[in-house]
């Protein structure tokens, strides 16, 4: 791992209104870890996300991408910026009109100049990747199951060949045997494809299973630390999410 | 440049060089056309000179070590790089050669088959949801409860009161185009004070229900099936279905009843304003009073004249709610889907307000009226 991280948040403030969402927040998240957000609904995990994604402007503070501050860029150079990362959505977001290999192709058409094989052929070996069937790369995505939906959209993710990733709730309205297999599919192109993941997820299942350090956003704030700090972190809303009744069975096994 | 070929007699010494990613891969396909290949028997492939890799440029080099070892021998002359067995081991997982699903191509005359029993069942899904629609209608007139006077009310305003401002500047337009083109041609024979019948039975008989129809079907037909389109897609109605709620019943019967009840009150309008219209263009091209005028008009309708047209309007009605919200109904799978279904909701509608309005042009004249 290198010394300089791949993502720095600082002392960003974001506000809607009246209201304020962020006030001071600071991240970072260093090379070829898996991060994990957790936050309370509404305490503004998807503003972060966002944030550093560049979709939207903090009203103070900054945030660097490999060391460029994005928050200061023109968007040309911001659209350039975006092909360095993917990014999966909550419900999938696939194109309903194009097929799963016409999804991948979308990024590669816009942005690379490559013959019709390579296109072809690409598109499927991240389609594979994923641990999708190749008949399934020929489906509309109406025509898939929701665990399908998710790799797909992660091998959309993953088409221009990206060296950061970012993933909203990748696991949510997953049975647990497909959101452990995803867990599993996440760890192990983490290590081969040596990919640094910022992940929001509410599933302790997979923050335990993935999940080099985490973040909590409490108090418009955010607190990171590895998962063994953060479990022992004495803020009442932590305390409650990582001990709490669903939690509990955790507790057990951790102090093992 | 971003390989390096060196010739020994039979043997070819590649040795990669640079960046091998993604934002490569296209450069690198062009320039790897150009290496010759005539009578080389061994391919020794050198991987440690790249600098950077990603799993787009270990493809690249996974196929081209697939091409070179065709008809020659592939080594590899330094040590496999992970993303490259990571490459190896997907695509060998599905038995790559034989991914490409082949679309079977059809014969002429299976597509034909296949089309005409598609139509077919088309039209049967058409009269079934009519039907049911009907049904559903008949049942709503013996049990008052069902009756969903807001909900009405709502498609009303939406279909009919927004509809006003826009009915009537065309109503006044084609009177004011009619009134012009009448008055040019029955000048010359001193018959200007025809030009009065020619508006008023124009508008009033035809031009009035027509025109409005084909603007509300544009507006409204396309709103139905957009709306209900949307709400299919979101599972909005299975889950109107899961609580013993029946769509046809809130989605489908209060749009029907409400452009039934609105499509008439704005061919009054549009049948107003056209007479207006033509007054004022009579008044200023033929300065024709406007006494003149509505004595005129008088005396050119028939008891029927009026009701001739109004007559048509709730039919029209009952044609474009059905094209909309028919087509909302059979959305599915995908936002093209809604697209493509609202375009064929909207034509579907005009063609039908436009066919029915021939057939009542011949029944009237059949039974004389």
């Amino acid at each position: 791992m290198s010394a300089d991280p791949v993502i720095v948040v600082s002392d960003i403030v974001n506000r809607f209104g009246a209201q304020t969402v962020h006030d001071g927040l600071c991240m970072q998240v260093e090379r070829g870890e898996i991060f994990g957000i957790v936050g309370g609904s509404g305490s503004g995990k998807s503003v972060l996300l966002n944030t550093i994604l560049g979709l939207r402007r903090p009203q103070r503070g900054r945030v660097a991408l490999s060391g460029v501050d994005i928050t200061t860029l023109a968007d040309s150079q911001l659209r350039e910026l975006k092909m360095t990362y993917g990014v999966t959505f909550q419900a999938g977001a696939l194109f309903s009109s194009l097929t799963v290999l016409q999804n991948v192709q979308l990024p590669m058409l816009e942005h690379l100049d490559l013959s019709d094989r390579a296109l072809e052929e690409l598109a499927l070996l991240k389609v594979l990747l994923v641990g999708l069937p190749a008949e399934a790369a020929y489906k509309y995505p109406s025509q898939l199951s929701g665990g399908m939906i998710k790799r797909a959209a992660l091998a959309r993710a993953l088409a221009l060949d990206p060296k950061l990733l970012f993933l909203d709730e990748p696991t949510s309205g997953l049975d647990p045997i497909s959101a452990a297999a995803f867990d599993e599919l996440l760890v192990s192109l983490q290590r081969e494809l040596g990919l640094t993941v910022v992940m929001i997820t509410h599933d302790l299942d997979t923050i335990f299973r993935t999940c080099n350090r985490v973040g909590v956003i409490v108090d418009r704030k955010l607190i990171s630390g590895t998962l063994e700090e953060i479990v022992d972190n004495p803020h009442p809303w932590i305390r409650e999410y990582f001990h709490g009744a669903r939690a509990s069975r955790f507790g057990a096994s951790r102090g093992a | 440049m971003s390989y390096r070929a060196e010739r020994q007699q039979e043997a070819l010494r590649l040795s990669l060089l640079g960046d091998w990613t993604i934002q490569q891969v296209g450069d690198i396909e062009r320039s790897l056309k150009a290496l010759t290949l005539d009578d080389v028997v061994i391919v020794h492939l050198d991987l440690s000179a790249i600098e950077s890799l990603d799993l787009s440029g270990a493809w690249l080099i996974h196929d081209l070590r697939a091409r070179l070892a065709v008809d020659r021998t592939v080594e590899l002359a330094s040590p496999e790089p992970p993303m490259l067995r990571l490459v190896a081991q997907t695509l060998r997982k599905e038995g790559s050669a034989q991914i490409s699903v082949r679309r079977g191509s059809r014969s002429v005359v299976e597509n034909l088959g296949r089309h005409a029993s598609d139509r077919f069942s088309g039209w049967l899904d058409g009269l079934a949801f009519l039907g049911v629609t009907v049904l559903r209608f008949l049942g709503a007139l013996k049990d008052p409860r069902v009756w969903r006077p807001i909900s009405i009310a709502r498609h009303v305003y939406d279909t009919g009161l927004t509809a006003i401002p826009i009915v009537a500047l065309i109503a006044f337009l084609i009177a004011i185009i009619i009134a012009y083109m009448g008055a040019q041609q029955l000048q010359q024979f001193g018959a200007d004070i025809f030009v009065v019948d020619l508006v008023t039975v124009g508008v009033l008989r035809e031009l009035g229900v027509l025109l409005t129809a084909i603007i509300v079907a544009g507006r409204s037909g396309s709103a139905f099936a957009a709306e209900i389109g949307a709400m299919k897609l979101n599972q909005e109605i299975d889950a109107l279905k899961a609580t013993g709620v029946e769509p046809i019943e809130v989605l489908v019967l209060p749009r029907w009843i409400g452009l039934v009840i609105a499509l008439p009150l704005l061919t009054v309008i549009a049948d107003a304003v056209g007479v207006a219209g033509g007054a004022l263009l009579c008044h200023w091209l033929l300065d024709m009073p406007f006494v003149q005028y509505f004595q005129r008009v008088d005396e050119s309708i028939a008891a029927w004249t009026f009701w001739v047209g109004i007559i048509k309007a709730p039919v029209f009605a009952v044609l474009i709610a059905a094209a909309g919200t028919y087509r909302g109904m059979q959305v599915r799978g995908s936002s093209r889907e809604l697209g493509r279904l609202t375009t064929v909701a909207v034509v579907q509608a005009i063609f039908m307000v436009i066919l029915a309005d021939a057939l009542f042009a011949v029944l009237f004249m059949e039974i004389g009226i």
